[in-house]
């Protein structure tokens, strides 16, 4: 009968197209791998020789750092902390959408994660490069910076654990090594494509190295598999605890507007936040500049625009939940402290940070606004700044204005700030140009995965008729 | 024929081609029906079901990576006992000198610093891997499993091998292209 037959298939969802395109296996392959086999243009050239400048300007700056001690920075007592922690924790922040996307959205089963977590994954690790120069360089003594591994010397002194700033070594540290695993995981069956398809001796050997002999059988799979799925679970409570403990940093101390117990989950759905907006301004622009519509689709970034709005919200009830405990825990300090932020001597900051990050994404309530690639461009950097001005909020405020009034200062950046700052970006571009220019940038093998003629059990394609040569 | 290289014969491969993940599905089915034991289904991706057709059992990595885990883990609780209450015990802030709690980041972060090492390393040494020279690499056509190509390959040590059975049995079995990699 044709009623229970239909019934039958209403119970079977079909399967959901990510690429409308709906190209072969073969287009996949050479769609991404024509990127890392053909010169490039001008243009990446021109973005090259900028970024690398501000890296190398970045490496002077550094030079005279080291030289000179960090008061060539604006730093004073009280604010000791100053760009350098708000930058740590503004990038390493960011990485952690690329954690989150390939990791949690893994294990979710959110197969539309497909076309950006390769470089997610990729803005991580280069983030997460840039957050730790942050930290190593605030020693001042750079020389020194080995005390915080637990390595027997001469002294006879073993780091404290436990502190705070060395569980942030820790965790940041084990974040990178780990975020590096599970990208090169990830990309072992895609350097055998790029191997497979290299015309050269150079690139043959070069590729043949980096790929490990990856053969692709499936007693092979069965290995690799299993190793990325522990990966994604193991990095999976990482997205939450590496932020958590870059929070304790503060909320361990005793300073007003510092020491609270929400910091952890704010911190959190804060990094998360950032993180989207970072790969949302670079998805936009590898896939106008490299014509990868088919493969990073619309419906992917509006996706990660609803991700943003969720997360915008968590950090707009986090900053009033603040307000709200100050006012009804009924200590003066803490009161005066949000106060102060609001409409002291950084109500400026305060409310870029107010409108970028919790009155701007509002906007991706409306489905026009969110699916019109210069909107969430231009709202992904605002997002951006507003995150960075929250960093820098939390950090100065505090510190600038504490329990005595005699203490109280204001601070301000030296040009050696804004430089490295600027050129961490350098460094970070840099990176993710080189990895763009040499490195497969989406993941085919798991593009490939997705395909509907992939799934052996509803689809036998036409098109992988095999014809006796 | 001499003893050495009766003992010591040369690798040789079998491959041939399937034009889908079903045919291959289908394929792996019939092989391991077929009774061969050497053989293996390449894919340009992991195949959902594959390891049941070919019968194969659950990957061990599981277990390696929980070692390394509770290897990590066990260090780390001896080197913070050690450090911060046996070889130079300081007391901070008023606090027992092995007081663990504060210390459950630093054995969070190396109990999976050390199980993603594990997962990774474990992986390739399970795979034998790296190896950038295999006799596969020799066939042009089987070097399209990374692009859109499907394979079955059967090795000349598993036990039924005999080039002209393997090959009918494959053809039989739809696989097109047969032919026969060397070192």
């Amino acid at each position: 009968m044709s009623t229970s037959s239909e019934n039958l298939s209403a119970k079977v969802d079909p399967p959901e197209i990510f690429y409308p395109g709906n190209p072969s296996y073969h287009d996949v392959s050479d769609v991404i791998s024509r990127i890392v086999e053909t010169p490039f243009g001008k243009g990446w050239y021109i973005l090259f020789s900028i970024s690398f400048a501000l890296t190398l300007m970045l490496f002077g700056i550094l030079a005279y750092l080291f030289w000179e001690g960090i008061g060539i920075w604006g730093l004073n007592i009280p604010i000791a902390w100053g760009w350098a922690i708000v930058n740590f924790v503004w990038w390493v922040g960011i990485g952690h959408a690329g954690t989150l996307i390939s990791a949690i959205l893994f294990l979710l089963r959110q197969r539309w994660r497909t076309s950006s977590n390769r470089f997610a994954e990729a803005m991580t690790l280069f983030a997460v490069i840039c957050a730790l120069m942050f930290p190593g360089i605030h020693v001042g003594r750079v020389w020194a910076v080995y005390w915080v591994f637990p390595i027997p010397n001469q002294m006879g002194v073993w780091p404290n654990f436990r502190s705070p700033l060395l569980w942030d070594a820790f965790a940041v540290g084990t974040y990178f090594m780990c975020s590096l695993l599970f990208w090169y995981t990830g990309l072992i069956p895609d350097l055998a494509t790029i191997r497979d398809r290299a015309k050269t001796r150079f690139r043959k050997i070069m590729l043949g190295i980096f790929a490990l002999g990856w053969r692709g059988g499936n007693r092979q799979w069965k290995h690799y598999e299993l190793a990325y799925l522990v990966l994604a679970g193991i990095s999976t409570p990482l997205v939450l605890s590496v932020h958590s403990i870059v929070s304790t940093d503060f909320a361990t101390s005793i300073l007003p507007g510092w020491h609270t117990t929400i910091f952890p989950p704010y911190f959190v759905a804060g990094a998360i936040y950032s993180g989207f907006a970072m790969v949302m301004t670079l998805s936009v622009l590898a896939r106008t500049a490299f014509k990868l519509e088919d493969i990073i689709t619309l419906k992917t970034l509006e996706r990660m625009n609803k991700i943003m709005l969720v997360t915008g919200m968590m950090v707009g009830y986090a900053y009033s939940t603040e307000f709200f405990v100050a006012w009804y825990g009924g200590n003066g300090f803490e009161k005066f402290t949000f106060l102060n932020r609001a409409f002291g001597p950084y109500a400026w900051a305060y409310w870029i940070m107010i409108s970028c990050n919790v009155i701007l994404p509002q906007i991706f309530w409306f489905k026009k606004l969110r699916t019109s690639i210069p909107v969430m461009f231009v709202a992904s950097i605002f997002i951006n700044v507003g995150m960075w001005f929250e960093r820098f909020v939390i950090v100065v405020t505090s510190l600038s204005r504490d329990f005595l009034p005699s203490s109280w200062d204001y601070y301000s950046p030296t040009r050696y700030d804004i430089g490295i700052f600027i050129g961490s970006f350098g460094l970070f571009f840099t990176l993710f140009l080189l990895f763009i220019r040499f490195v497969p940038m989406v993941a085919m093998s798991e593009v490939k995965n997705v395909l509907p003629q992939a799934n052996p059990h509803t689809h036998a394609s036409p098109e992988a008729e095999v014809v006796n040569e | 024929m001499s003893k050495q290289q009766a003992a010591k014969r040369p690798v040789e491969i079998m491959i041939a081609q399937f034009g889908s993940t079903a045919d291959l599905m289908t394929a792996a089915k019939k092989m391991r029906e077929g009774g061969y034991e050497k053989y293996d289904c390449h894919s340009p991706f992991p195949i959902h079901g594959m390891d049941k057709a070919m019968g194969l059992r659950r990957s061990p990595l599981g277990y390696i990576v929980g070692l390394c885990g509770t290897c990590g883990l066990l260090f780390m609780i001896w080197l913070t006992w050690y450090a911060s209450a046996y070889d130079y015990p300081l007391v901070i802030s008023g606090k027992p000198l092995f007081s663990w709690q504060a210390y459950v980041p630093v054995f969070f972060a190396i109990t999976v610093l050390a199980s993603a090492f594990g997962a990774f390393l474990g992986m390739l040494a399970i795979n034998r891997l790296p190896r950038p020279n295999h006799p596969l690499f020799n066939s042009d056509r089987f070097c399209t499993f990374s692009d859109d190509g499907f394979f079955v390959s059967v090795e000349n040590d598993d036990p039924q091998y005999d080039p002209q059975k393997v090959r009918a049995y494959l053809e039989s079995i739809g696989g097109k292209n047969v032919e026969i990699v060397t070192e």
